[in-house]
């Protein structure tokens, strides 16, 4: 393993020589003076760069190879967002400073809540949660609001399905919902009948993915937002799937009322070990007054911020991860209307692909065409030769492609979730089917090998169970 | 692996012993920590607190996942097994030594299935 910075450094060294200085010293106050002085890591440029491009050289991201992580949207971020991102306007400005003097940047978070509306189909929006997860504790927090304003204090109580992503229950706990699990169909789908006898007038809402976590479209969400509307519920969708359907349906036509958006997945921003994220919340009028203060508006001829009549407050410091907006807007304008659509058909064209060339040897749990992502199930192959997904992933790594998505969703066995996303080539394509193939193949030719893989990367098999239990995540600095 | 043969089985995966004095222990299925994976965690109920049989009384986290425990008998909890609590690694070696929580009070459930029937339950489910 590489040392830490902290660990090459040496007293002294530094990265660039100063002029001398040629203005008077002035002391710092001594209030203000550091008890102890800061320990900063001292190390040469050459030193420095080494250790920074050694250390890139031992992750692997969607700049290096294909990424299929099932619900993670790896898609490829245009190099164009980040010369966007960079431009002097957006990043030499303070958030402090006056409404007048930043007009610039209040009209590009402006016209992104705009086109997000659009894609959503909802009427207003908050930009600010710092990632999903966040974006779905601020939705249902304003759902929350909503129905306590409306003096419906019985309503606590949250319906979720089990195919859920882990998020869903535990930011309704964090809401303050208790949470109330619905079974799937065996189909993957949700429970109608299990809906119904589910809602009552403790309601709050439902929470819902869809396309749904095992890569189905809920075709029948028309009716599933009328069970729970007559119930007096309201409905909130999990955006992480939106790359699927963007351009095609929209949340808010399927009777959604609040939705998150991950700008770091589905609009092609960066994540995964990096990040930051962004998860914008999207609502209907009915929701709008609740959104957290301040949201964007457009009066006279200028941007201003504004804080909505009952606003359930801030939920992010400042405006949330402005530069992030800015790399989604740049991908939402380069690409169009049209290119929005193309992706989402892309996207499901590729899993779909990838999902009827592996059919012959892994299992498929779910039948018929999916959406944007599929999942295998090795449970089988586990049965007749002791491999298991982990060790399946394991294996795909030695061929340079990064694992998909394991053990989820809960309800399959086994689980492998593949989300090829819509900016594979049909060559990197039938490449990954390949590989996918030959480590299946080696399930039952070599399973030692596969036992052993990875072979080709710097950490092979942590040992997880450990890291779990008894994870170190400070370094002590000995002084 | 043989099923011991005094147990009785929840579809859920959970096993119950019964003891004569009307006290029972509860615990984890092999097929249950096989499917689970490495243990990383457990977390239970307090010791006092009372069920119905299917409550939540507990939830394992492994590598995976983490998994709500339902109790499969309906009782006050009179005993948590602290030792596991600290060392959860033994639901993997060990799971029909590995009890969770003991009820008082407890009566018999005619839901549960035996050695025989849980079998051919798992064999069913697959």
């Amino acid at each position: 393993m590489s040392m830490l910075i902290f660990e090459i450094s040496k007293p002294g060294r530094r990265c660039s020589t100063l002029p001398k200085c040629d203005v008077d010293f002035v002391a710092v106050p001594e209030e203000f003076k550091r008890n102890i002085p800061m320990n900063l890591p001292e190390v040469a440029e050459i030193d420095l760069v080494r250790h920074y491009t050694n250390l890139s050289r031992n992750a692997f991201g969607v700049d290096n190879g294909f990424y299929p992580l099932g619900s993670c949207t790896m898609k490829y971020n245009p190099k164009i967002n980040e010369d966007v991102a960079a431009l002097k306007g957006f990043t030499a400005v303070h958030p402090l400073q006056p409404e007048e003097t930043v007009q610039g940047s209040l009209e590009a978070m402006h016209v992104l809540g705009d086109r997000l509306c659009k894609i959503t189909g909802m009427d207003a929006i908050t930009l600010q949660p710092a990632a999903g997860a966040h974006g779905e504790f601020t939705g249902l927090s304003m759902i929350k609001a909503y129905q306590l304003d409306k003096g419906e204090t019985q309503r606590n109580k949250l319906i979720v399905p089990d195919s859920a992503h882990g998020t869903n229950p535990a930011s309704a706990v964090m809401a303050g919902f208790t949470v109330v699990n619905i079974p799937s169909t065996p189909e993957g789908t949700v429970d109608i009948d299990a809906l119904k006898k589910a809602v009552g007038d403790d309601t709050a809402a439902l929470m819902l993915t869809n396309p749904n976590t095992v890569g189905l479209f809920e075709k029948d969400i028309v009716k599933i937002a009328e069970i729970v509307h007559n119930a007096g519920g309201l409905l909130y969708y999990d955006g992480a799937n939106l790359n699927a359907v963007m351009g095609i349906t929209r949340p808010g036509d399927m009777g959604f009322d609040v939705t998150h958006l991950n700008l770091h997945k589905t609009f092609s921003t960066p994540h995964g070990g990096g990040g930051p994220g962004s998860g914008p919340v999207a609502c209907k009028a009915i929701l709008a007054p609740f959104l957290p203060a301040p949201v964007v508006t457009f009066n006279n001829g200028a941007y201003t911020f504004a804080k909505p009549a009952k606003s359930i407050g801030r939920v992010r410091s400042f405006y949330g991860n402005f530069l992030v907006y800015i790399r989604a807007l740049t991908y939402i304008m380069s690409i169009g209307a049209e290119g929005i659509r193309e992706a989402a058909e892309n996207a499901v064209l590729n899993a779909n692909y990838m999902m009827e060339m592996l059919k012959d040897s892994y299992d498929v749990p779910f039948g018929g065409p999916c959406m944007h992502e599929f999942v295998l199930s090795i449970e089988r192959l586990k049965k007749q030769t002791g491999i298991s997904a982990a060790d399946i992933a394991k294996g795909l790594v030695d061929k340079g492609i990064h694992p998909p998505t394991m053990y989820f969703p809960l309800i399959v066995p086994e689980a492998l979730m593949l989300e090829p996303t819509e900016t594979e080539s049909r060559e990197t394509l039938d490449n990954a089917i390949r590989a996918f193939k030959e480590v299946y193949a080696m399930a039952f030719d070599n399973p030692q090998a596969l036992r052993d893989a990875p072979l080709t990367t710097p950490v092979g098999r942590p040992d997880e169970t450990t890291a779990v239990r008894n994870p170190i995540l400070s370094y002590t600095v000995n002084n | 692996m043989k099923l011991p043969e005094d147990l009785f089985f929840s579809k859920t995966h959970e096993w119950v012993r019964y003891e004569q004095d009307g006290t029972a222990f509860i615990g984890l299925t092999d097929h249950a920590q096989e499917a689970l994976g490495d243990v990383a965690f457990i977390n239970l109920c307090d010791e006092g607190e009372s069920f119905e049989f299917g409550d939540v009384i507990g939830d394992i986290e492994s590598i995976k996942a983490v998994t709500d425990v339902y109790t499969p008998v309906s009782g006050t909890v009179t005993h948590v097994n602290d030792e596991l609590l600290d060392a959860p690694e033994k639901i993997n070696s060990d799971p029909y030594g590995s009890w969770l929580v003991e009820f008082e009070g407890v009566a018999r459930n005619e839901e549960l299935l035996d050695a025989e029937g849980y079998e051919k339950f798992l064999a069913e489910t697959e």
